[in-house]
């Protein structure tokens, strides 16, 4: 079993950190890489991207929103609970090393999943600067962890309350047109990676993006994960989750996202309901 | 031999026993499995009309060599725990073999009765005594052999790695199984559904061998959690591949990325192992559609054809290229999928998938075929009809046209030779690598096979395992 070891409220709650006992995970995990969590034997398995690691505690760190049924679980868990299964390191990690100049965008929930990764590109000496957005200044996470792994940290809000009023991209073309970046890595919704990679291709610039498809075991099984990447499909759970931006069909990424919308609300209603 | 059983064949010989089965119009509608089993009158019944041959044919139609006639010959004698102990000295798994072995090709293919008749219903038999043992908790198991302090790594917990490490507990060895998801069985918990194989029957014969002493490491993907390397620095001396074939295969279609498409793994997945089906008590989506299509005749497409049938589907529908003679699934099945409604559309291939607005799945074209020159196989050969292009609305397809194997650990284990398909390379004699220290068996070894020939192939590695263990490789 998978003990919870540290729980921390973001975000006004709606963000939910996870630090979980699992030492043979702990010790592999890189960058980039995710785990499948199932609460219970009735559980579903859900892919998150790990946001951190501890070989010496034996630890890995998970950063959720809480959006449905099994989040919202997790999200109840406290210090001491125990997850039915945690499965990885999975996926392919992040192919950190020098660049040069690079640009970290990322938003939502994709700031816990890009912190690592512009930690990882400074110490390997890139000069990285690190973009990131929100709704309102309410909603902003990791914000003094990414100021320490960054050279340059600008944040977005759509509503002004903290830093540029506007998205995350109006200031990722102010810093194209000013500089030669070498390597752009956007992590978070897919109409913002969409957008962000739309903006590189003009400038043929180097687009990371760590794509989010709905999965089930995430090891390469069973195809749920598809995605096309230029003129092939690929799984993202063991060919990703990360893929050069430029090729991914995000239209079609984000209509598969929907295919189970109405049964996730039917889910997490059944759940409000027995919960109040 | 007891001669009332001589007198018996010497007179009118009794047919083969039929097994009783809940019938198509009440079964589609549930997952309780399809045969009800035999009664102790038919077992014994059945068992008389062995001739407890001397050289008995059956056996070496048996790739774990089950004393076929000694175990038979137990259930004429009324000694069922007795019966149950014989077909533990061979086989770990006889609940399950009993049900999805292809008998017919193997142990019953052989029998000789089978010659002018019916052959005995070996299977039927093997089912019977494991069932009455679990329910009844009889039959002693098996004595374990003096430990030998040596430690065994078997990766992958199903038909083949339960057969390794039943066998090598028994032979005295330390056995941890490492499996990737959070339950045990591979293909038999996630793959053959409830109605074919009850769940709680791989839990048994898992529990069984739990008792014997081996120890199972869930949630942990070899190649990633944990290399083999790290393995052998953990302390095993022995590690046994049994990984399955991984990686469905898709057809490259246009259109095959839209909503609805899935592959078999992914629908029985689902179903098997996530209990979809049971949604929302359990939290796993099940994708529901009223016109099914299942591309591909092989028993994983049988399994997702009835799957989608007792989800209440109005037509499912069976796509295959060649005609009803290739089909490669059991005989049983077909009939099984007829009798509960499943349409066969043969000689017929799809060419594209359509798909709404919403990138739903609306339907497909197909071409018709027609068989042409035998090829490498000796199956003649597809051939389409030119024009014959049609379409038809469907809002769930399921792809079953099989797997490639997974690279996940084989990647990670360079000095493991594979062929061309990823496939490991093994000695087929024992099961050997490339790699001193490392067996593998199974389907990656082979590519998609059958549950027995994956238990056959862990059987001969577990042999040459202890032969290494006991005498150096």
């Amino acid at each position: 079993m998978f003990k919870i070891v540290k729980r921390e409220e973001m975000a006004q709650g709606t963000i939910v950190l996870n630090e979980i006992k699992a030492p043979r995970i702990a010790e592999k995990a890189k960058p980039g890489q995710f785990v499948i969590l199932q609460k219970n034997e009735k559980g579903e398995r859900i892919p998150l991207t790990m946001a951190d690691s501890n070989p010496e505690k034996g630890t890995i760190t998970i950063i959720y929103m809480i959006v449905g049924k099994s989040s919202a679980l997790f999200g109840d868990m406290k210090v001491e609970d125990e997850y039915f299964a945690v499965i990885g390191p999975l996926g392919k990690p992040t192919h950190i090393k020098k660049y040069g100049k690079v640009v970290c965008v990322g938003g939502g929930t994709g700031i816990a999943v890009l912190h690592p990764i512009a930690r990882g590109l400074k110490q390997a000496g890139n000069d990285v600067a690190t973009i990131i957005g929100s709704r309102n200044k309410d909603l902003l996470i990791l914000e003094d962890k990414m100021v320490k792994a960054s050279n340059n940290f600008y944040v977005c809000t759509d509503d002004g309350s903290k830093g540029h009023h506007g998205f995350v991209t109006d200031v990722l073309k102010d810093i194209l047109e000013k500089n030669d970046i070498d390597l752009v890595v956007a992590i978070g919704p897919v109409p913002m990676m969409k957008f962000v990679s739309m903006i590189t291709k003009e400038k043929n610039i180097e687009t990371m993006v760590s794509l989010n498809p709905i999965m089930v075991d995430g090891t390469g099984m069973c195809g749920c994960c598809r995605v096309s990447i230029g003129d092939e499909t690929k799984f993202a759970c063991v060919d990703g989750p990360e893929f050069d931006g430029h090729k991914v069909d995000y239209d079609e990424l984000s209509k598969r996202l929907q295919a189970y919308l109405e049964d996730e609300k039917k889910s997490y209603d059944e759940y409000k309901k027995k919960v109040s | 031999m007891s001669d009332k059983k001589v007198k018996k064949t010497k007179k009118e010989k009794p047919n083969r026993i039929k097994m009783p089965e809940q019938a198509p119009e009440i079964r589609k509608n549930n997952f309780i499995e399809v045969p009800t089993g035999l009664t102790e009158e038919m077992a014994v019944a059945e068992a008389l009309r062995c001739l407890q041959c001397k050289k008995p044919a059956c056996i070496a139609g048996c790739p774990v060599s089950v004393d076929i006639p000694g175990f038979i010959q137990k259930i004429a004698d009324k000694d069922f725990s007795g019966a149950a102990e014989k077909l533990w000295e061979k086989n770990a798994l006889p609940a399950v073999c009993g049900r999805v072995c292809p008998q017919e090709i193997q142990c019953e293919g052989k029998c000789i009765v089978g010659k002018k008749g019916e052959p005995v219903a070996i299977g039927y038999l093997e089912r019977f005594v494991a069932d009455r043992a679990r329910e009844k908790q009889e039959g002693k198991l098996p004595e374990i052999a003096e430990k030998t302090g040596k430690k065994v790594a078997v990766i992958g917990s199903g038909p083949s790695g339960l057969t390794v490490a039943g066998d090598l507990i028994l032979k005295g060895h330390d056995v941890t199984i490492f499996e990737a998801f959070h339950n045990s069985g591979g293909v038999l918990v996630y793959g053959i559904p409830e109605f074919r194989l009850p769940k709680k029957i791989v839990k048994s014969e898992v529990a069984t061998l739990i008792k014997l002493g081996v120890k199972i490491e869930l949630n942990i993907v070899v190649g990633t959690t944990v290399t083999i390397d790290e393995l052998f620095q953990e302390g095993f001396d022995a590690v046994y591949v049994g990984v399955g074939a991984g990686l469905p295969k898709f057809m490259n279609l246009p259109n095959e990325n839209a909503i609805g498409i899935f592959s078999a793994n992914e629908y029985l997945t689902r179903a098997n192992l996530m209990k979809a089906y049971l949604f929302p008590e359990y939290d796993t989506p099940m994708p529901m559609g009223k016109n099914v299509v299942v591309l591909g005749a092989g028993n994983v497409a049988m399994d997702s054809a009835r799957t989608a049938v007792r989800l209440g589907a109005d037509s499912v529908k069976i796509v295959y290229r060649r005609s009803r003679d290739e089909m490669p699934a059991r005989a049983e099945e077909l009939h099984h999928a007829q009798e509960e409604g499943v349409e066969f559309v043969l000689l017929t291939n799809p060419v594209q998938f359509f798909s709404n607005e919403q990138g739903r799945l609306t339907g497909m074209e197909c071409l018709k075929m027609e068989l042409g020159e035998p090829d490498d196989s000796g199956r003649r050969r597809p051939v389409p009809i030119k024009g014959s292009e049609y379409s038809f609305d469907c809002d769930l397809a399921i792809i079953s046209v099989g797997a490639n194997a997974n690279p996940l650990l084989t990647n990670s284990t360079p000095e493991i030779n594979l062929n061309q398909w990823g496939n490991i390379i093994a000695n087929p004699l024992n099961g050997k690598t490339s790699k001193k220290g490392v067996w593998a068996g199974g389907d990656i070894v082979t590519g998609m096979a059958t549950v027995i020939l994956a238990m056959g192939a862990g059987r001969e590695a577990a042999n040459s395992i202890h032969d290494y263990l006991t005498l150096g490789w």
